[in-house]
């Protein structure tokens, strides 16, 4: 970067250690993937003081009364939390070294994760559909972003899940694929502790206001 | 771990592999207590407020938000493999000081709020509105 500058003695100054014992590579990825994982922890812990804020500002609009169907959601906790332990098993078949059972379990968390989303989606179209959207009150307003941003996290989960297996087919269980597997592994269980949040505070709360 | 020079930076690692630093990967049990745990800890509140158990609301609330508690825990210990050691207890500072900044903004938005509603809303009550 720049010519090393003379010290009076004429001896060149050190700047770095020159002895630097070998990082292997991406020795450091999954520290890096945690405190990315801690900043998406404040985005959602924005969002929830948002909806902690709004949450009770209906605009004369439907309340969580009138709009949440709990079974619905039930169902939607119940997906995710069997997308957690397949992931799991994946992992575990990962740390075997088997492709084959990998890539099955990964599909069939690519699946849960699937149907929460279509689940979910399905809640967000009747409630637009009753007239309920984002616009109606502040609300729904804080409502949808909390569990719409949730939910596009989910989206971008299954779309790097898809895409791993892809990799794992193509180069097999190699010590890239694997770290990136639990960084993944990491996202999606992250994501099923903010849906704790979302269940206990938006749904069951909501419910019970 | 051999007498070689790495041994003068204090960094175990003699495995060869790029994620061998005290990080947990789990076991099949230990995925399974979290996961029978979290099915028992998620089954109990929404239990309790869909048929409605207890009579009190403000019980059935602390209950609720004390088994989410519980539950977070549980995932972080059993699904995320949070531990002490792991990257030289980084990850463990960084969730600290992630756990102290959003109870700081949850806390801190939720009483400013409450009392600027409460000091400054019009007289009437809007939740009582339809």
């Amino acid at each position: 970067m720049s010519a090393p500058i003379q010290t009076i003695s004429g001896a060149a100054p050190i700047f770095y250690v020159v002895d630097e014992h070998d990082h292997p590579p991406g020795g450091s990825t999954m520290l890096g993937f945690w405190l990315y994982l801690m900043s998406d922890c404040l985005i959602f812990a924005m969002l929830f003081a948002t909806f902690g804020v709004l949450g009770t500002s209906y605009a004369a609009g439907p309340g969580p009364k009138d709009l949440f169907d709990l079974k619905l959601v039930a169902i939607n906790t119940a997906m995710l939390l069997f997308s957690s332990i397949t992931y799991g098993f994946a992992m575990l078949e990962m740390m075997k070294g088997r492709v084959k059972s990998t890539q099955m379990w990964l599909a069939i968390t690519g699946l849960f994760g699937l149907a929460f989303l279509c689940i979910e989606l399905y809640e967000f179209h009747h409630m637009i559909h009753e007239g309920a959207g984002p616009w109606r009150s502040a609300f729904l307003s804080s409502f949808f972003t909390l569990v719409g941003t949730h939910g596009l996290h989910v989206t971008f989960g299954i779309i790097w899940l898809v895409t791993l297996m892809v990799q794992v087919a193509k180069f097999g269980l190699i010590e890239a694929n694997q770290r990136r597997l639990m960084c993944l592994s990491m996202f999606w269980h992250f994501l099923d502790v903010v849906w704790i949040g979302v269940f206990t505070f938006v749904y069951l709360m909501g419910v019970l206001r | 771990m051999s007498a070689d020079a790495h041994a003068s930076h204090g960094h175990d690692d003699a495995h060869g592999h790029g994620h061998d630093d005290g990080r947990d990967h789990g076991s099949f049990k230990s995925y399974m207590t979290g996961f029978i745990l979290s099915v028992i800890l998620t089954a109990i509140p929404f239990w309790l407020v869909m048929t409605g158990a207890i009579e009190n609301k403000n019980w059935t609330i602390a209950i609720v938000v004390a088994f989410a508690m519980v539950q977070i825990v549980v995932h972080m210990i059993y699904f995320l493999h949070m531990n002490t050691t792991s990257d030289a207890g980084w990850t463990m500072m960084a969730l600290i000081f992630t756990v102290i900044v959003v109870v700081i903004a949850l806390s801190g938005s939720l009483w400013v709020m409450y009392h600027l509603n409460v000091n400054m809303m019009p007289v009437h009550d809007m939740r009582n509105m339809p």
